[in-house]
């Protein structure tokens, strides 16, 4: 999974730099986003314009770090997804769950 | 209407690497249509999600229980039928015991079958004498 950090206004930024995300690469972003937190980086916005394919795994990948996130008071948000990656989220009703803000600089003005 | 007959049979090892592979096949089928006057976009997404769902699990079943670590993929269509068959050589499981992802509870797993069934109009699997087949129909 080839991803980049970037701490924005005190919010740690990860920038997924694959097309996409599936069974094959989702183990290692779930894995990723977990050691960030247990780092007490806990506020986190994922930032997804590069993602054309999320599969089931994918999501529960961003769920695994919500969920982790939130049990230590911080929260995962998304950003930029695309329509059809925006579609999956819909369909899975995730999209009440996260906050998914259309750009970056939304994101982290909010999440900071 | 589309007219066209299309068949493809692919065996893979049961790696996840394979799955873009697997799911650029159904892309690039929905893309090439001839005759198809829905949203082909959507149709491109839903078919490598449901390719790529499909197969997730076949090497998951596969990956615990047999030295023969292949999984097939057949996509036929004709008459507007569009029939993805995967077949795998794990345990098998009872698909209506698969329950529907409880949405205000959403766990990590089991979403992947919510998609096939949500997205695809049929979805069955049988057992067979040397192995299973989850069989999908997309009506086109």
């Amino acid at each position: 999974m080839k991803l980049k950090l970037e701490k924005i206004k005190g919010v740690s930024v990860i920038f997924i730099q694959e097309e996409r995300i599936d069974a094959h690469n989702s183990g290692e972003l779930k894995e990723y986003i977990l050691h960030l937190i247990e780092q007490g980086e806990v506020n986190i916005i994922v930032e997804l314009e590069r993602v054309r394919f999320i599969d089931s795994s994918g999501l529960g990948a961003l769920l695994s770090g919500y969920k982790n996130a939130a049990a230590k008071s911080g929260k995962l948000a998304l950003a930029c997804c695309k329509q059809q990656v925006l579609s999956m989220f819909e369909l899975t009703r995730l999209n009440r769950v996260f906050e998914i803000y259309a750009d970056l600089s939304e994101a982290v003005e909010n999440e900071a | 209407m589309c007219n066209e007959v299309i068949q493809v049979d692919v065996i893979i090892p049961t790696q996840t690497k394979y799955l873009d592979f697997i799911g650029s096949i159904g892309e690039h089928i929905a893309k090439d249509l001839d005759d198809f006057s829905g949203d082909r976009e959507a149709l491109a997404y839903h078919l490598n999600l449901v390719l790529t769902e499909a197969t997730t699990n076949a090497i998951k079943h596969a990956a615990q229980m047999t030295p023969k670590n292949t999984v097939r993929i057949t996509i036929h269509i004709q008459d507007n039928e569009l029939n993805i068959k995967v077949y795998d050589h794990g345990q098998g499981f009872d698909l209506e015991t698969v329950p529907i992802p409880d949405f205000d509870q959403l766990k990590e797993g089991g979403m992947g079958l919510y998609f096939i069934r949500t997205l695809m109009d049929s979805v069955s699997y049988t057992k067979q004498a040397d192995c299973n087949v989850l069989e999908i129909i997309k009506y086109l």
